[in-house]
């Protein structure tokens, strides 16, 4: 199969982007989207011409490196999978497809499809850790922790931090990330003592940044790699506002 | 303070005073269809109850100063909380604008909450103020009294509204957008508010589309009973009354009222 790509190209920050359109050579339907990307990079490069830069890493899913908005939805047409999870039999041949970079003012733009996105680092510094003595592996069992405070614990830690929720809200707005990450410690015994200082340091970070505020359009659950449920975002409203009573 | 300032300026806090607002405002709305579902009983109910709600003038202008405050807030907050929204995104995305999982509604709250705002400012007009040159009738509103006890007669004056069928319109479509803005204003209020969980999601997208529904149908029943011909006999005898009345009246009693 063959596709048209129609990817925006941009040198840097300070340079105006634009479209440009490339025709594929032959592709494998069973290959991934990065993959096609690489092999348009290697039709470029033989022709002398700048590769299109995207970012990429673990290409399984989990690193939360890839990101594109891919004719409109970040991450491609599937649900529950990352870009280098969206394979070409997802399209059909002789398809126009449109690549743009994730657009907010939090994640300004690197080069062509890549964005910065430290702003997701700054939140997790300024409060998505617990601060515990780092020494040999405790018991297992010397912290019971409930089965259900388990298994939501982890469904929070399966955010891998893509930015894809930010990329798709109408409002570019990192609500579910944060609320992930604040419920993944939050839900844990470990990450009590420090519940109510990190949600309001990480909510405060979250602002500082510039990104928007929650219309609960529920649009990042429908496109989060991970599945991320919004019910994070209601707990982490919850801890916020305790957290304000409190004066943490 | 600290905390006051912390409230107006997160984005969360910000949430927390939107949902709040909206949350008394939802109340209100609940409580005014009830009342006026009294319009389905004989006229003296619903005049009874006008009485009831005008005849307290410190508790009447504590009411209405709290919901403009609140109103206000709620206004106040939603241009704030959508300035800073679009400055989160200053480049726009070439690829056609997308829901993914949105309902029409979440993505348009802004848009249905100034045409309420707007049906709010005439509502206000035509039946609280009663600025006889928007209702669309030779009633005079002012003049309205109720025969037998000389209160003000609510329920002709709702009668003499609705039968003006632009009016009846303009009054389906505000419940209805106000409607379509609470199927979601109702959820995320409880979202806002940190009250919803996986059990009690799905009971709440509910619960809040059942109140829609309710408000929607309620205050619906009222103009269209109008529209049927109800009141219609009972405007013509308190119009007949009034103007008896006003010709026995010493000149002069109508303007000191």
């Amino acid at each position: 199969m063959k596709v048209k790509l129609k990817v925006w190209r941009q040198r840097n920050a300070d340079t105006p982007g634009r479209f440009v359109v490339y025709d594929t050579p032959e592709l494998n339907p069973n290959m991934s989207f990065l993959e096609m990307l690489d092999v348009v990079n290697e039709q470029l490069t033989l022709q002398g011409e700048e590769p299109i830069a995207f970012d990429h890493d673990c290409r399984e899913g989990i690193c939360g490196t890839c990101s594109l908005v891919i004719n409109g939805k970040p991450h491609g047409p599937q649900r529950g999978v990352a870009t280098c999870q969206t394979y070409l039999r997802s399209f059909r041949d002789g398809d126009e497809i449109l690549v743009e970079p994730f657009r907010a003012r939090p994640f300004p733009l690197v080069k062509d499809l890549v964005v910065g996105r430290q702003a997701f680092d700054r939140i997790m510094t300024a409060g998505g850790f617990i601060s515990v003595r780092t020494g040999s592996a405790p018991d297992a069992h010397a912290i019971p922790v409930p089965k259900e405070a388990a298994e939501r614990a982890m469904d929070a830690a399966a955010c891998i931090g893509c930015g894809a929720c930010v990329a798709v809200c109408k409002n570019a707005s990192a609500m579910l990330f944060v609320s992930a990450k604040v419920s993944q410690f939050g839900l844990l015994p470990q990450g009590q003592p420090e519940r109510y200082r990190r949600v309001a340091a990480m909510v405060e970070q979250m602002d500082r940044e510039g990104f928007g505020a929650c219309t609960v359009t529920g649009s990042c659950e429908a496109v989060c790699p991970k599945r991320i449920s919004l019910d994070f975002i209601a707990r982490m409203n919850r801890d916020y506002g305790v957290a304000l009573l409190r004066g943490a | 303070m600290k905390l006051l300032a912390r409230l107006f300026r997160s984005t969360l806090g910000q949430k927390y005073l939107m949902a709040g607002s909206g949350g008394v405002l939802v109340l209100f709305v609940v409580g005014h269809l009830v009342g006026n579902l009294q319009f389905f009983l004989p006229p003296a109910a619903l005049n009874r109850y006008g009485h009831l709600l005008q005849s307290n003038v410190e508790v009447l202008w504590l009411v209405r100063l709290t919901l403009l405050a609140v109103v206000l807030l709620h206004i106040v907050m939603a241009i704030r909380l959508w300035a800073s929204n679009r400055a989160a995104r200053p480049v726009a995305y070439a690829s056609s604008a997308t829901s993914y999982g949105a309902s029409l509604s979440s993505r348009t709250m802004l848009v249905s909450g100034l045409v309420v705002v707007a049906f709010l400012g005439y509502h206000l007009l035509h039946f609280t103020v009663r600025v006889e040159s928007i209702n669309g009738t030779p009633v005079a509103f002012h003049q309205l009294r109720e025969p037998g006890t000389g209160y003000y007669d609510v329920f002709a004056m709702v009668v003499a509204g609705f039968q003006v069928w632009p009016v009846a319109l303009f009054y389906g479509v505000g419940v209805g957008l106000l409607s379509f803005h609470l199927t979601h204003g109702v959820a995320a209020l409880f979202q806002s508010l940190g009250g919803r969980n996986p059990v009690y999601a799905p009971v709440i997208r509910k619960a809040a589309h059942g109140l829609a529904a309710f408000l929607l149908l309620g205050y619906l029943s009222i103009p269209t009973a109008v529209l049927f011909g109800r009141g219609n006999d009972y405007l013509k005898h308190v119009v007949e009354h009034n103007a008896r009345r006003l010709a026995q009246a010493p000149p002069g009693e109508e303007v000191a009222r």
